[in-house]
């Protein structure tokens, strides 16, 4: 019987194929098993919960998973649909048919007069496994073509600190900079305002996010910065 | 070429460039210096200058090159043409060429590339400067560059060649050494289960002799696994105390 060794605090920082955990441990993100022991896989910051131990990524890339909202960009028009850029090692395909209410006729039906190349769209990834490339759906409330706004990509490990605890830091900045945002699962983000210096904040405390994430009293700290910067730009009216 | 004279590698128990038989030349590795690349690492090891980028993983292309149950692994390995004393011809040599091949298979090994079926991880290394060795520093570099990268590893690969010369088996050889010893031993390591992924040699060693080229060469790994692994650490420490 081995006894249970967890060989690394919370949130100590860890490279690939460094130990973390001895015995009867469950791998859980970015882990791998081998015999009793449980190593990293990527570099981060070791977390633990009971006895599932996982690494929080510090370096990653987004991979597709089946109700996820993208934020993606059309790279090209095909005959029955667009193939969609969505910061992934993985294209997205939207068939043409999902954007029409009536049957799709390719002979009838002038894609490019929907989306074009180079056209930004939200969507939902309904479908992606192995062996196909995900499929999306803009047929939903709130997905569909962007019309104007700014995007920031994000490292996508990095979204639900984006997001926060139960969105407390995004409705903060929602209410802060009176902004829009979308927040794609794949690392992008969507923010329109009334104007291009409100987004300019709103992208600047984003990127403060991104970068001071594995930090705490976050949420505070940005909050700060974006009433600092209103003040400056004599936005309080 | 002239009447080629083979220097004095050892002198009173200190070699050519005044190390001793079981020191490793000074290695500074930097991470993270290619805007581009998904990931990158930069390596001095001696006078060897080393970048390697890493690309991926992303759609195939041409797309036949696919497999469906797991992605592929590409590598260049390649020499700038102002790497080495004599001018080398940019285009791919026959040497170039088999280092590619044998650093992708010392990389393989270490990487999940099953979780990402259908993508290819390209790693282009471009060495700007040599003097021996410089396929050792590569697999530690491009290594480097694939964490970088955030793609997942069983383990960090790192490499150090061990040899013979003038009779002393000694660690990292340099390019005189190299050229002018008995025998040099490329060894490239996932330290964590003690796996060998690279083991070359060329030149001639008794049994016994091999068994301590062998073991030294795996010390030597174990000190460069140290500065890899610090490597990596500082680039976020750095950005921790930026912002304190």
């Amino acid at each position: 019987m081995i006894k249970l060794v967890l060989l690394h605090e919370k949130r100590d920082l860890v490279v690939p194929g460094e130990i973390i955990a001895k015995g009867d441990y469950l791998e859980g993100e970015n882990t791998f098993r081998a015999n009793d022991e449980i190593y990293a896989t990527r570099i981060g910051l070791v977390d633990s919960n009971n006895k599932r131990v996982s690494v929080v990524a510090l370096r990653s890339f987004y991979v597709p998973s089946v109700n996820d909202v993208v934020i993606g960009k059309v790279i090209e028009v095909g005959i029955r649909g667009w193939t969609v850029e969505i910061n992934s090692p993985f294209l997205a395909l939207l068939r043409g048919s999902d954007t029409l209410t009536k049957r799709f006729s390719p002979k009838d039906d002038e894609l490019t007069s929907i989306l074009d190349v180079g056209d930004i769209i939200i969507a939902k990834i309904i479908a992606y496994d192995r062996t196909r490339n995900p499929l999306l759906t803009v047929r939903e409330q709130g997905l569909g073509k962007v019309e104007g706004g700014q995007i920031v990509v994000v490292t996508p490990t990095k979204i639900p600190r984006v997001i926060g605890k139960k969105g407390s830091m995004i409705s903060m900045l929602k209410n802060e900079t009176g902004c829009n945002i979308t927040v794609g699962q794949n690392g992008v983000i969507l923010v329109s305002g009334k104007n291009p210096v409100v987004e300019g904040i709103a992208v600047r405390a984003i990127k403060m996010i991104e970068r001071e994430s594995h930090t705490t009293g976050l949420t505070d700290r940005v909050t700060d910065m974006v009433r600092r910067e209103k003040k400056e730009l004599n936005l309080i009216e | 070429m002239s009447e080629h004279e083979k220097p004095l590698l050892i002198k009173d128990g200190l070699r050519i460039d005044g190390r001793g038989p079981r020191d490793l030349r000074p290695m500074k590795i930097e991470v993270g210096i290619v805007r581009n690349a998904d990931g990158s690492a930069y390596i001095e090891h001696g006078k060897n200058k080393i970048l390697a980028a890493v690309y991926g993983p992303s759609e195939v292309h041409p797309r036949h090159y696919a497999l469906q149950d797991r992605a592929i692994l590409r590598c260049r390995y390649h020499m700038a043409p102002f790497s080495v004393p004599e001018r080398k011809h940019p285009a791919p040599s026959r040497r170039e060429i088999e280092l590619s091949k044998v650093i992708r298979e010392a990389l393989e090994p270490s990487i999940f590339l099953e979780y990402y079926p259908r993508t290819s991880i390209d790693v282009y290394i471009e060495v700007l400067q040599a003097d021996g060795g410089t396929r050792c520093a590569s697999i530690t570099a491009a290594s480097t560059a694939l964490a970088d990268a955030g793609i997942p590893m069983r383990d960090m690969v790192v490499a150090c060649a061990a040899g013979k010369v003038d009779g002393y088996i000694v660690l990292d050889l340099n390019d005189v050494e190299d050229k002018n010893g008995e025998a040099d031993m490329p060894v490239a390591m996932m330290l964590n289960k003690g796996l060998i992924t690279l083991l070359q040699m060329d030149g001639s060693t008794t049994h016994e002799e091999f068994r301590q080229m062998l073991e030294l060469a795996i010390e030597g790994c174990n000190s460069v696994y140290q500065i890899q692994k610090r490597a990596l650490k500082s680039m976020f420490v750095k950005t921790l105390e930026e912002e304190v």
